[in-house]
């Protein structure tokens, strides 16, 4: 249990709950039921249905041959990109939809960056018939143009987050505003394992089917449910924490987690968190963050705008603080050579995000006899405009 | 006994405490407005430390945080600037902020150099009540800051009462479930609520703020209140004429 939140919210030193007095009655509703909820046998049933059924699990565990020849090891690829909607996000907005119906809400809120988790949101809320705002970052509705608008086809109206520098971080200030001032009939989908705890437990636990699957898989495939390796971008982490979950106390599985290094970790146009950052407190909780020595929020950049937020969640500074997680970094251009790489070697067009996961490839030494699981997080339909623009294919 | 302390023990109604933003519109205009706040009537003073991402603050705090920062504004210009305004200002003077800039300043440095600058009280919306009793408030003790905790219209009064009790010098009232900033004349449901503190006969005097911005506003706040918190209205006036005419602003607002 030791990478598990304790029962004040906290991960290590990392955690907890800074919140103002407004948002207190939620999150503490919120932290008083999700387990019970989750535990509950209706519950249960529903999500699994659900996520066989809407989303299309359990996705495969393909072994890439060609990719596996190359970088000589035997590298699965976690399929998570054929999830309904094109990424791991719906996994956690299907727990938190039905969580939000037990506790009687009528509305729902989220923030998005690259659109990912907005539509995942607005998918489901169009599914249970609930009425749905999405802040993103000006900015980023420009960038992401077809997210916006598969969100408003759903039914969910988008609404531009004006403030700051218009992106991801200053979309999550908006809609904790937002539900400041709604703060009885709305549920607030966070979309990754940040914010006031219990959300980086409660979304943790929504993604950790990824690392159940992948072990049920391997049984199947290697007979042995421990691969060597399991590698997985990180922004605010909520897919590397579903696929680390289950192996977190398997210290023999070697986990990398990637950042975004941008133009360079040491450019100035970076989101390396673990790299760069030291403890903050932003979103409600105290992590890792990208800051001025004034203690302001620095923004960060990256090619992919999925990884481009300036913490991470309080459970992945607490792996990298205790070690338990390698946190490596891979640039923008070396994403994009791997996302072509994937392309062509395993007809898999990938996500930017995941692209940069498996950039590292080329950074490990493996042994031959290595098992290694890569979270192949989301597709790339959503990034052709991004690869065309790159150029280099 | 703390300046807080001593305002409160001395006068217990109509209470006007004005906010703003330290390093606005100019960095230098911190000391300048401190002084003619004073000047003109102001029981409490209390400035802003500007931060990146002021979640519970709406679009007039906002704007002015993000202009204070463009300014160069940070913890610890700000605590010269209040040492600078001691020199003449005798009011209470209360720092509010986000806890980050402070945690990056450092905890315990702040609270000896805030202490020793002539700071008398700190808000920090986003330190609950739990990680103050759990980190902070050993310090803040030692130093001689008081803690103003936050109380909302959903607060259960359960909870307000375990407030009043880890509170000394004064408890802020949010008028409504909302961000900073004016909304207009008082609802009935609000003046329900401020009644219901009224009765709840706390052991700290407490101050209603979010939404007060005109001498009608205040004047209801202070039927129930010991006094009321002007901001966002503050820095509008401010941003409009240039960080000047305070004794104008004042006078509409105070109550004769």
């Amino acid at each position: 249990m030791k990478y598990q939140v304790d029962e004040n919210g906290y991960y290590g030193s990392f955690g907890g709950a800074f919140i103002p007095e407004m948002l207190y009655p939620n999150v503490e509703e919120l932290r008083e039921h999700y387990l019970s909820i989750v535990r509950e046998e209706s519950f249960q049933t529903e999500f699994q249905n659900l996520l066989h059924d809407f989303v299309g699990r359990p996705t495969p565990l393909y072994l890439g041959k060609r990719l596996s020849e190359r970088y000589g090891a035997k590298i699965y690829l976690k399929r998570e990109d054929l999830c309904h909607t094109g990424a791991h996000k719906i996994n956690n907005t299907i727990g938190q939809i039905l969580v939000a119906q037990r506790l009687g809400k009528k509305k729902i809120i989220a923030e998005t960056g690259a659109g990912q988790h907005g539509v995942a949101t607005a998918t489901v809320c169009a599914l249970m018939g609930m009425e749905c705002i999405v802040y993103m970052g000006e900015h980023d509705m420009a960038r992401q143009r077809p997210n916006v608008e598969r969100m408003r086809i759903l039914g969910t109206k988008v609404v531009p987050a004006l403030s700051g520098s218009k992106t991801l971080k200053d979309a999550t200030n908006e809609a904790m505003r937002h539900w400041i001032n709604h703060p009885t009939d709305t549920h607030y989908i966070i979309g990754s394992v940040v914010g006031p705890h219990p959300y980086p437990d409660m979304v943790a636990r929504f993604q950790s089917v990824i690392s159940e699957e992948i072990k049920q898989q391997l049984i199947t495939e290697i007979g042995n449910p421990s691969p060597d390796y399991v590698i997985a971008c990180v922004g605010g982490g909520s897919n590397a924490a579903g696929a680390f979950y289950h192996f977190l106390n398997d210290e023999h599985v070697k986990l990398v987690g990637v950042e975004a290094a941008g133009k360079g970790v040491d450019s100035g146009q970076s989101a390396a968190t673990t790299a760069l950052g030291k403890a903050g407190v932003l979103h409600g909780s105290k992590t890792l963050l990208m800051q001025t020595t004034d203690g302001q929020v620095v923004e960060p950049y990256s090619i992919s705008a999925g990884l481009d937020y300036p913490g991470i969640g309080p459970l992945h500074a607490h792996l990298f603080e205790t070690g338990r997680v390698t946190f490596l970094s891979a640039t923008d251009d070396e994403a994009m050579e791997a996302g072509i790489e994937l392309s062509r070697t395993e007809g898999i067009i990938p996500a930017i995000e995941t692209a940069h996961a498996l950039a590292v490839l080329s950074k490990i030494e493996f042994d031959k006899d290595d098992v290694v699981v890569i979270n192949l997080s989301g597709r790339g339909d959503k990034d052709l405009d991004t690869y065309i623009k790159w150029g280099k294919y | 006994m703390n300046r807080i302390e001593e305002l409160f023990s001395r006068k217990k109604n109509n209470i006007l405490s004005v906010f703003y933003t330290a390093g606005f519109p100019t960095l230098s205009d911190t000391i300048p407005i401190a002084t003619e706040l004073e000047k003109s009537g102001a029981d409490v003073i209390e400035i802003g430390i500007p931060f990146s991402d002021p979640i519970a603050d709406g679009p007039v705090i906002q704007e002015s945080n993000n202009v204070a920062l463009a300014n160069g504004m940070n913890v610890s210009l700000l605590l010269k600037q209040v040492k600078g305004m001691r020199q003449t200002v005798k009011l209470p003077i209360v720092l509010m902020g986000y806890l980050n800039p402070i945690i990056q300043f450092g905890v315990e440095k702040f609270c000896a150099e805030a202490s020793a600058a002539g700071v008398d009280g700190v808000i920090l919306p986003d330190m609950p009540m739990i990680e103050y009793e759990r980190t902070y408030q050993q310090l803040f003790l030692r130093y001689h800051l008081l803690n103003t905790f936050l109380v909302s219209p959903t607060t259960s009064e359960e909870r307000i009462r375990k407030i009043d009790a880890a509170t000394k010098g004064f408890i802020y009232a949010v008028s409504s479930s909302s961000t900073t900033g004016a909304k207009g004349d008082f609802t009935l449901e609000q003046e329900a609520y401020f009644k219901r503190l009224q009765q709840l006969n706390l052991a700290n005097p407490f101050l209603i703020g979010f939404g007060v911005s005109n001498k009608t506003t205040f004047a209801t706040a202070c039927r129930y209140a010991n006094g009321a918190i002007v901001g966002s209205a503050f820095i509008s006036h401010l941003r409009q004429q240039q960080g000047r005419n305070i004794k104008s602003f004042i006078d509409s607002i105070k109550l004769v």
